[in-house]
């Protein structure tokens, strides 16, 4: 179950549309909030911590507050990745602590082999926190997309993975992670449903159930989660009772949460902004697969073969991502 | 325990620039050749001619250079070595025991399965050891972000590294160089063992990577090119390092791969991994022996 403090506020979910991200906008600077969660941690983190530095290769814009307030511990990049992740390492090694802030696409996916031999090869406290992941870019082309990010993040073991489903849950999951040892990619998705009315504590590992059910249950991921509780709303009308659980960590996982999950619906869907190769469905095989569960398990997630470029918005309309197509997807569970 | 301390409890510090013979450091050359033979030797494969072209830098560094404080490896004021050239830490191990970092006794497993040394240095496992490597082209980004971070707490240690030419074809590499330049870094040391030589042959006929001085230079550091076997240019140029410098320093160390010894010196390529018969072990311990009577 998940901590007291998460309240699931998916009931009251707009299910607005997914607005394109100016990806440079200093947009929500100073502000509390929903529209640059990751500013506006950063910038707490690094008033509780003089060791805290942030690295960025040219995403200056949401890191507005933390430039202005910690100004000597900001260092910009310019468009080489790879370098910041590096450079991260080396400063980690000296005893600071390093948060990486890249565009999904050009963060895990273009500098895997840095991460894996010089942050998890040497269990060194640093964050990649992944900006505008899955879809979120898909307007400028099949490169700005990051639909494998979390199949990468997955095959390099020792790296812990943190997936916020709502701007709540990233500012939370960043304070939550702050203490903990060890390099961790934080992936965060755009234009998220709101789940979480204020930032959860989750921990380290824990799959919070942000509702309960009997029918059906969803393992949402990021936007998925959101997704969930909507489509739960759209059911209640029909008798169909939905589970939603929040796949908030990848590394560690909760497998109590599965194999509970498989054990009391035994009918499970996993939404996920990602592909359907090497994500969470996958995982969520493995678990049933290796523990000799039999479940009845389906997924929304972006099918393989050739990605759709476009708007943001129309992207996740015509891969499946509304609350009306995972109440179908449901309904096909529930019956079955 | 004493709330005071005796100027014997506290750690023993190697200051920079310490004092030595040039001689001396010659022989540290040839007996870290030496021990390169015997570890290569009991481990059954290693790299022999990259660690020869650059043991002069290894001695002038860790004996006369950098400040250290081997009863302290993680101390934090020390002076950082890197090691972007990462499969010559065979010739970096005996001298981390010579200083006291760890056991000789280390040094018989090396190579072997749970040994704490191996072909490349891994900052887990070896004290001493200020970063892992082994993936080329990793460290120069390293050491940039050591090199911030002393600049970020005052603190004025410096960063060294030594890198292989043929590393300088990564282009991470100059990625580094170029945010070293840009941030000013007088306190990033890199030094090229350009030995002329990566593992399939003429570094330049690979992928030309000249002129290295300019290259450095218009990325913004001060570049110097220096006989890397000359032991007493290696140490007038270190001493001459200037304290509060605003630009890094590129030391081009033109080197032979396999210096040291006629056998490596004329097949350096075919040096570069093997392992020696006992015939050409004994001939080539001989034949380096012989200096340092």
């Amino acid at each position: 179950m998940t901590d007291a403090t998460a309240t699931a506020t998916g009931a009251e979910a707009t299910g607005e549309k997914k607005e394109m991200v100016d990806v440079f906008s200093d947009e929500g600077i100073g502000a509390a909030a929903g529209s640059n969660p990751v500013g506006y941690a950063l910038a707490q983190l690094g008033d509780a911590d003089e060791n805290v530095v942030t690295l960025s290769a040219d995403m200056s814009g949401p890191l507005g507050d933390f430039r202005g307030r910690h100004g000597d511990r900001y260092f910009e990049f310019g468009i080489a990745e790879t370098n910041a992740v590096g450079v991260a390492a080396g400063m980690a090694a000296a005893g600071l602590v390093p948060y990486v802030v890249s565009m999904a696409p050009f963060g895990l996916i273009k500098t895997a082999e840095q991460v894996r031999t010089d942050w998890v090869y040497n269990r060194l406290k640093i964050r990649m926190v992944a900006r505008l992941s899955g879809l979120a870019m898909g307007f400028f082309g099949p490169s700005h997309q990051a639909i494998e990010d979390i199949a990468v993040a997955r095959a390099i073991d020792g790296l812990d993975i943190v997936t916020p489903a709502d701007a709540n849950s990233a500012i939370g999951l960043l304070h939550s992670t702050a203490d903990l040892d060890g390099p961790i990619f934080i992936r965060i998705c755009e234009g998220l449903p709101p789940v979480y009315d204020r930032p959860p504590r989750i921990e380290r590992g824990q799959w919070p159930t942000v509702k309960t059910g009997t029918d059906v249950t969803v393992i949402g991921n990021g936007i998925g989660t959101g997704l969930g509780l909507q489509a739960a709303q759209l059911l209640e009308g029909e008798g169909i009772s939905v589970g939603v659980i929040d796949s908030a960590w990848l590394r560690p996982y909760d497998e109590r949460a599965i194999l509970d999950a498989a054990a009391s619906t035994g009918k499970l869907l996993v939404i996920e902004e990602h592909s359907v190769v090497g994500g969470v469905t996958a995982l969520v095989a493995e678990v049933l697969g290796r523990n000799g569960v039999s479940a009845h398990l389906a997924d929304q997630a972006i099918p393989a073969g050739e990605i759709e470029v476009g708007v943001p918005a129309e992207l996740l309309r015509y891969y499946g991502f509304t609350a009306e197509n995972v109440a179908s997807k449901i309904r096909e569970l529930a019956k079955g | 325990m004493p709330a005071d301390t005796t100027a014997e409890d506290a750690p023993e510090t190697l200051e920079r620039s310490r004092p030595i013979s040039i001689d001396d450091l010659e022989k540290r050359a040839d007996w870290i050749r030496l021990q390169t033979i015997d570890l290569i030797d009991s481990a059954g494969l290693g790299h022999y001619s990259s660690t020869f072209s650059c043991a002069e830098l290894i001695s002038v560094l860790y004996y006369h250079t950098m400040r250290l404080r081997p009863s302290q490896p993680d101390w934090p004021d020390r002076d950082r070595f890197l090691l972007g050239k990462g499969h010559v830490a065979t010739g970096v191990w005996p001298v981390l025991v010579d200083l006291g970092y760890f056991p000789e006794s280390w040094l018989e497993q090396f190579g072997k399965i749970g040994s704490r040394i191996n072909d490349h240095p891994n900052m887990k496992l070896a004290p001493g050891i200020d970063f892992s490597s082994g993936a080329l082209g990793h460290n120069t980004s390293v050491g940039v972000g050591m090199a911030l971070a002393g600049k970020l707490r005052g603190q004025d240690y410096r960063v060294f590294e030594i890198t292989g030419d043929g590393e300088l074809q990564e282009g991470t590499v100059w990625e580094g160089i170029m945010a070293a330049g840009h941030y000013k870094l007088g306190n990033m040391i890199l030094i090229a063992d350009a030995n002329g030589f990566s593992g399939a042959g003429p570094t330049s006929g690979a992928m030309n990577i000249e002129p290295l001085p300019a290259r450095f230079e218009s990325f913004g550091w001060e570049a110097i090119e220096v006989d890397g076997h000359d032991v007493k240019a290696l140490v007038d140029l270190f001493d001459s390092l200037p304290e509060n410098g605003d630009r890094p320093i590129a030391v081009v160390a033109r080197t032979k791969k396999g210096h040291g010894l006629a056998m490596t010196e004329e097949a350096p390529q075919a040096w570069h991994l093997g392992l020696m018969t006992p015939e050409q072990r004994d001939a080539a311990k001989a034949e380096i022996g012989a200096r340092l009577k």
